[in-house]
């Protein structure tokens, strides 16, 4: 095949001119335009191995966004337009999917991503846009390290860690725990981290903590290890695809002792643990027994829309919303830099909580302990007992 | 001890899985001498096949042991079905094609299946109904579900069934002298396209089967999920020597107890190498296989 020369020589001076154009982009995703919607996006897993906490987060920020615009929406009536992209549960589809909404969607901040591994590859794009970006319910303390334009509206790790390993000493009297880790995800080794540190710290003993990876379906062989050691409770530090299957197998082989989670169990399809869930706490945002009008009034407005109970993850996906929002109106602008600036002094009310950024970005809130029962075909989640901060 | 028992039952609960697949493996293999790389994705369509139906019957709020034989039997027709199809279509053209082709084709079917599986089902997992609830049996001190033991059950089954089929029945015969010298069969009045097509029908029967009583142990499914397990029961009838049914029943066996073991162990995280290594070093050392030789009658 032979291309008439000038024909190619054309193509090749497009092609760098427009690598140029890209490079002079201004930073901040086109938000010099003060008309007209305001498009913010979000990315999250709508589909694959995580596709409950996209789901779910999606579903809590787009009612925040009902709500706004129909309150009048932003800034003198402009509404808000929210983009959702999803990433697949992988990490370089979700920097891929937050390049296309900040430099082709043009938006104005990001929401998302649900699980640390995810955040932490879109989050350095978000930075180097000057795009805000807050992730609901990333947990991993590295998070909102990557710079000063990534916030998160839920705690962190080190505080779930702590809470987790407090509650298995002081309430179900544990002295010797064993720890079952996914090595691939950010957030099971460090939330791994921070049990055995606090745990140790306490008086009781950790056992070497046993590493499996996301999409195992057989633990038979580690459980069946960490059972001739006899521990008092389990720790699995991992997502709710992977802990559903874990309880299970772990009930097969006899043990019956309390098995706990963090977080990442929060998700559909956890079910599937069935009557193995017994016996099994996890450490959570919010609960939605909580009688505190604010969420009994959102538990009632999202029970309306999607006919489902609101998990925690949609409660942070409804917040991060709202704190956004909150941010632009006080920002007076849909510059990024300027929303940030506003971001970094936000203090709003939140149904998980009051959601005060510190100056690491991060929100200091109290974590509930829930204890997981199921009946009728579902999981209930029943509050046991919140920790504050110290 | 008791650690060690229950490994061992544990090994034993997932090497009769990859036994299971391997079955289908060495037997297309032992008719065709192709390697039907598409297998361990007939095995994630029984499994999807099961799903639906199982889902249609309302199998999770009431579970029985009759249900759950309509179920496997309904994926089983399923997955025959769309076996010959597969045979049908895309190896049947290059049949007298150099076997390179016939092993690429394989490979883009292979392909195919698992990522049209993704368009039409969808990447996200899904969760197996609960045909037969799970039980546990404690015998001395190890513990087995009634769902594994199904499982050991019936890859024995299947294993004495398809030596039966293969060295008792007519057909069998047929598909013996097919594997020996496919024109020469034609000419004693044999017909091949049917031999080869009900043998296609027979291993995807069985990979759907395997599929179902998998996802009731295990009860995750994707669309991926015969990727990897395909793979490993690859390995398993290579070990055992590709072409023998008893060594694919061994084969699977053996890589099931390895990944266990490994599993057990602090190395934990590399079991799914083992198998691969496994298949190194037999290629290396006993190109054959375990109970293979060359001069063997193959099927």
């Amino acid at each position: 095949m032979k291309l008439p020369r000038r024909f190619v020589v054309a193509a090749l001076l497009a092609a760098v001119l427009g690598a140029v154009a890209c490079e002079r982009r201004p930073s901040s995703g086109g938000a010099e335009r003060s008309t007209g919607d305001i498009v913010v996006g979000m990315y999250g897993s709508l589909t694959g191995d995580g596709a409950s906490f996209g789901q779910s987060s999606v579903e809590g920020a787009q009612l925040a966004v009902e709500e706004l615009n129909n309150a009048g929406g932003l800034l003198g009536g402009r509404k808000i337009k929210l983009l959702v992209e999803d990433d697949q549960s992988k990490p370089d589809e979700a920097s891929n999917a937050v390049t296309k909404l900040i430099t082709q969607n043009k938006v104005v901040a990001v929401l998302g991503e649900v699980a640390s591994r995810r955040s932490l590859a879109a989050g350095p794009v978000c930075q180097k846009y000057q795009t805000p970006m807050i992730s609901p319910a990333s947990t991993n303390e590295r998070v909102t390290q990557i710079g000063d334009y990534i916030f998160r509206v839920c705690f962190i790790d080190p505080f779930q860690g702590e809470v987790l390993a407090k509650f298995a000493f002081n309430d179900l009297k544990a002295r010797k725990v064993a720890v079952l880790k996914d090595i691939q995800q950010d957030y099971s080794v460090g939330l791994t981290d921070a049990i055995q540190k606090k745990f140790a710290a306490l008086g009781g003993q950790v056992l070497d903590p046993v590493s499996y990876s996301s999409g195992d379906a057989d633990f038979k062989a580690i459980l069946t290890q960490v059972r001739a050691q006899k521990p008092d409770a389990i720790f699995v530090t991992g997502y709710y695809p992977e802990a559903a299957i874990i309880v299970r197998q772990a009930r097969e082989l006899g043990m019956k002792v309390p098995i706990l989670g963090g977080d990442g169990w929060v998700g559909d399809a956890l079910k599937n643990g069935r009557e193995a869930l017994a016996n099994c706490y996890i450490s959570n945002h919010y609960s939605g027994d909580n009688p505190d009008p604010v969420v009994q009034n959102f538990v009632k407005t999202y029970h309306a829309k999607y006919k489902r109970e609101p998990d925690s993850i949609a409660a942070l996906g409804y917040d991060a919303a709202k704190v956004l929002a909150a941010a632009i109106t006080s920002a007076n602008s849909t510059e990024g830099p300027k929303i940030r600036e506003a971001l970094a002094k936000a203090d709003v009310p939140g149904v998980t909580g009051r959601l005060k950024m510190n100056a690491k970005r991060d929100v200091d809130k109290p974590a509930v302990i829930q204890e997981l029962m199921f009946t009728n075909g579902d999981v209930k989640y029943i509050y046991k007992t919140t920790i504050n901060p110290n | 001890m008791d650690t060690f028992l229950q490994q061992f039952i544990n090994g034993l609960s997932l090497g009769a899985i990859y036994a299971l697949i391997a079955l289908g493996y060495t037997m297309v293999y032992g008719v065709l001498r192709l390697i039907n790389f598409a297998h361990g994705d007939v095995y994630m369509l029984g499994a999807f096949a099961g799903y639906y139906i199982a889902n249609a019957m309302n199998m999770d709020a009431n579970p029985s042991i009759l249900g759950a034989i309509v179920v496997t039997m309904g994926a089983m027709a399923a997955c025959a079905v769309i076996g010959i199809l597969i045979e049908r279509l895309a190896y049947r053209p290059v049949r007298h094609h150099s076997r390179l082709t016939s092993l690429i084709t394989a490979i883009g079917v292979s392909l195919l299946l698992e990522y049209g599986g993704q368009v039409v089902f969808g990447a996200t997992p899904r969760f197996f109904p609960q045909m037969i609830r799970s039980q546990t049996y404690t015998l001395g001190p190890v513990q087995i579900t009634n769902q594994n033991l199904l499982i050991i059950v019936v890859s024995f089954i299947v294993m004495f069934g398809l030596q039966y089929i293969v060295h008792q029945t007519k057909i069998g015969k047929a598909m013996r002298a097919t594997s020996f010298n496919l024109s020469v069969a034609r000419l004693m009045g044999i017909n091949t396209d049917f031999i080869i097509a009900f043998t296609f029908a027979l291993g995807s029967a069985l990979a759907a089967a395997g599929g179902v009583m998998v996802a009731l142990a295990i009860p995750r499914i994707d669309p991926l999920m015969g990727l990897m397990t395909g793979l490993k029961a690859f390995v398993a009838a290579v070990l055992g020597g590709i072409g023998n049914i008893p060594g694919a029943m061994l084969g699977g066996m053996l890589i099931g107890l390895m990944e266990t073991w490994i599993g057990a162990t602090a190395y934990s995280t590399y079991r799914d190498a083992v198998a691969f290594a496994v298949l190194i070093l037999i290629l290396l050392f006993r190109p054959a296989g375990l109970l293979g030789t060359s001069v063997t009658e193959k099927v």
